[in-house]
């Protein structure tokens, strides 16, 4: 069985919380004593219905407030795949936390009450969907019986949808008209709607294949270099990490980067079990033929082209989170795969009203949930390639120094010129 | 290219996660129950860093309430892996009035167990303690970071978590604080099952069925023997077939009336269970947002 990680964002008054219940409950996700402790909690609030939001909406002051504030992080499996869900709040001073749950995903549910039609907070989570690399949009219309189940409706909405989001982004977009509420085509097909004849949500999200990284050439980034010095292996010496690109073969050419010093595989384990070969998403420990300087924050590269960039001059979108804001000169420790850098922002080239899209220029320092493109120096050079062809190899974070905290991220870009 | 197998690809993000601990932090270890989660945590810590050693040790916060079962089959691992293990004990706790022993019929030492973890973190300047814990467990813990800062006294905030994307992780922090890591988040209790099924892990014997004195309470099977809960006179014994689903210490571990005798029969078991794990276990019943406010003390 295949796993697939999708997001789903929006308000609860868009049925996002009702949506994800009717997704567990007809899948038989939902159990008995979890049912049990909702229909508690609904009672004790006094709600007539069983409040399904109860049943995501984790934390006391989630609950107390009646909103999502942090990712949730749900899993459902049916008999064709299994499924983790990360549930994010949907309004605009929450924006990180739905950039955090994006970012693990291939796939993003929007939902468009069929009422309101496209309204401002759709353009603004279809955006951060794109810039964070999603290549999958399935655009819910809820509340489709609220509308007559109106085709002319649903209809509209695709094209207003389309005409916006091709503005910015070429992901795939497949539109589902639903009722989370009384469950058409969300698990079962609607009878209501006779003249949609597209797939229900279930059966989409179990069908649909999402696309890896961009390129094939292998890469994996050096975690751990295992020494046992023991009797039994005394001169052993492997590296560990997680294939983030393509596939490795004993007796493949590498290259080491950014040294550039290039060797030969000679094993490939996981555990104590030895393979021939290796493919992206694995945790394996690699031995090599030579005895070669390689440590954490290495690059362990297929030899010959193409190779990743180096330099330590980049260009990236950064999200801010923190309300300890972003001063270009600023030194900031930036992670970027197993390597630790120092970084400073040496220019903010403009920054992006996420509601209307526009770029705003000669700002001088960004603040919590702002989204802008800066140029960042390290120093020492990143060894990189563009967030759109492979979100390992060019995502990064901020670190402040004195909080330890995580204050930005950061996803490598091709330079404007 | 072809996408691996879920259980594949939630072990390979686990060993990575452990790798991350290990690189990141100066003294990490591994919370050891002796519950199947933290023995399939046990067991990928194992392949991360094979043919090396664990470059951990496990500590088992013990509340002198264990099975037996459960201390044989730790001992047993522990001399096989050849892993070194930190035991701290809430009896101790208790003896130097740190903490005071719960009354009354469901008195249990599962509170207590915070106070003599953070002394043992403290004692031997653990700054990163992995766990078994699942987000698909409990409501709270689906909230919770796989890097999971505390402050100087253990406490979880979770209003103010560090964001966390992608699999980039920071193990940042001051003198005096330390992190939770939880390399098994996304894992559900199937994936678990599955997992033990497909790499045929040894469990203690308290997993599969066998015949057991037990009594009702609320709806709920507890142990009568080992003798360590305190029974109403109307609370009547009996011989029953019972496994438990999920291993804490005795006071709080309920039991589950089955005929599973291999872990086949338990993965269809629970495919077809409509009570969670936790559904069993006292310790989370007692509010809403039991676990929250537990975590928020410094619980595991």
């Amino acid at each position: 069985m295949k796993l697939l990680r999708f997001s789903t964002a929006g308000s609860v008054d868009d049925g996002k919380s009702t949506l994800i219940g009717r997704l567990l409950y007809d899948s038989k996700s939902i159990f008995e004593d979890q049912m049990e402790e909702a229909e508690r909690a609904s009672k004790n609030r006094g709600n007539e219905e069983v409040n399904l939001a109860l049943l995501t909406d984790g934390l006391r002051a989630e609950r107390e407030q009646g909103i999502t504030i942090d990712v949730a992080y749900r899993y459902f499996a049916t008999p064709k795949r299994k499924f983790i869900i990360a549930d994010t709040p949907g309004h605009i001073q929450y924006t990180r936390n739905m950039v955090t749950g994006a970012s693990t995903t291939d796939l993003a549910i929007i939902l468009i009450d069929a009422r309101h039609g496209v309204v401002e907070q759709t353009v603004r989570h279809s955006w951060l969907v794109s810039l964070l690399g999603i290549k999958e949009i399935v655009v819910c219309v809820n509340k489709m019986d609220l509308a007559g189940y109106d085709q002319a409706v649903f209809s509209k909405i695709e094209g207003d949808y389309l005409k916006m989001v091709r503005q910015f982004s070429e992901t795939n977009v497949t539109f589902i008209p639903i009722s989370a509420k009384l469950g058409d085509n969300v698990v079962n097909a609607s009878d209501n709607m006779p003249w949609y004849a597209g797939k229900t949500l279930l059966d989409f999200l179990e069908t649909v294949q999402v696309s890896g990284p961009a390129g094939d050439s292998f890469r994996m980034w050096v975690q751990w270099v295992v020494r046992p010095i023991s009797a039994k292996w005394p001169d052993f010496r492997g590296y560990a990490g997680r294939i983030c690109q393509g596939e490795i073969k004993v007796g493949d050419r590498i290259c080491v980067q950014p040294s550039g010093i290039s060797s030969v595989v000679t094993g490939i384990m996981i555990g104590e079990q030895s393979f021939d070969t290796a493919r992206q998403g694995q945790s394996v420990t690699i031995t090599l033929a030579d005895d070669i300087d390689i440590s954490r924050g290495d690059l362990i590269a297929a030899a010959g082209l193409p190779q990743p960039e180096i330099s330590n001059l980049v260009e990236i979108d950064v999200c801010w989170f923190r309300s300890s804001a972003l001063v270009p000169g600023k030194r900031y420790i930036i992670r970027h795969a197993t390597q630790e850098v120092q970084g400073i922002v040496k220019e903010i080239c403009y920054r992006v009203n996420v509601s209307t899209l526009e770029k705003e220029y000669g700002v001088d320092s960004l603040t919590m949930n702002d989204i802008a493109r800066v140029r960042l120096k390290t120093a020492d050079p990143l060894v990189y390639e563009y967030y759109k062809d492979n979100r390992n190899m060019g995502s990064l974070i901020f670190i402040e120094p004195g909080t330890n905290d995580t204050v930005g991220a950061g996803m490598i870009v091709p330079e404007e010129l | 290219m072809e996408q691996l197998t879920h259980l594949k690809e939630l072990e390979a993000e686990s060993i990575y996660i452990l790798r991350e601990v290990a690189a990141q932090f100066e003294k990490p270890c591994i919370l050891f129950s002796g519950g199947k989660d933290s023995i399939v945590l046990t067991y990928l810590a194992y392949k991360a860093f094979y043919p090396s050693k664990l470059p951990f040790p496990l500590v088992h916060i013990d509340t002198g309430h264990n099975f037996p079962e459960t201390l044989t089959y730790r001992d047993d691992l522990v001399s096989k892996l050849g892993a070194e293990l930190i035991v701290g004990y809430v009896q101790d706790s208790i003896d130097q009035g740190k903490v005071v022993e719960e009354k009354g019929y469901s008195a249990s030492r599962n509170k207590l167990q915070t106070v003599t973890l953070l002394d043992t973190l403290a004692e031997h300047k653990f700054d990163c303690a992995c766990g078994g814990a699942r987000r698909d467990e409990e409501k709270a813990r689906a909230k919770e970071r796989i890097f999971s800062h505390r402050d100087e006294f253990g406490q979880w905030n979770p209003k103010n978590q560090r964001p966390e994307l992608w699999d980039l992780y920071n193990a940042k922090k001051d003198v005096g604080e330390h992190f939770r890591a939880f390399p098994i988040s996304n894992w559900t209790e199937l994936d678990v099952w599955q997992y033990i099924y497909q790499e045929g892990i040894e469990l203690p014997s308290l997993y599969y069925t066998h015949r057991r004195k037990c009594f009702l309470r609320d709806g709920q099977w507890l142990a009568a023997e080992p003798a360590v809960i305190p029974r109403r006179e109307t609370e009547v014994v009996e011989e029953k077939e019972v496994r438990c689903r999920t291993i804490g210490d005795i006071t709080c571990t309920g039991l589950t009336l089955s005929r599973a005798h291999s872990i086949e029969d338990i993965i269809a078991e629970i495919a077809s269970s409509r009570i969670t794990e936790r559904g069993g276990r006292a310790d989370d019943k007692r509010s809403e947002t039991a676990m929250e406010d537990r975590k928020k003390q410094g619980y595991f």
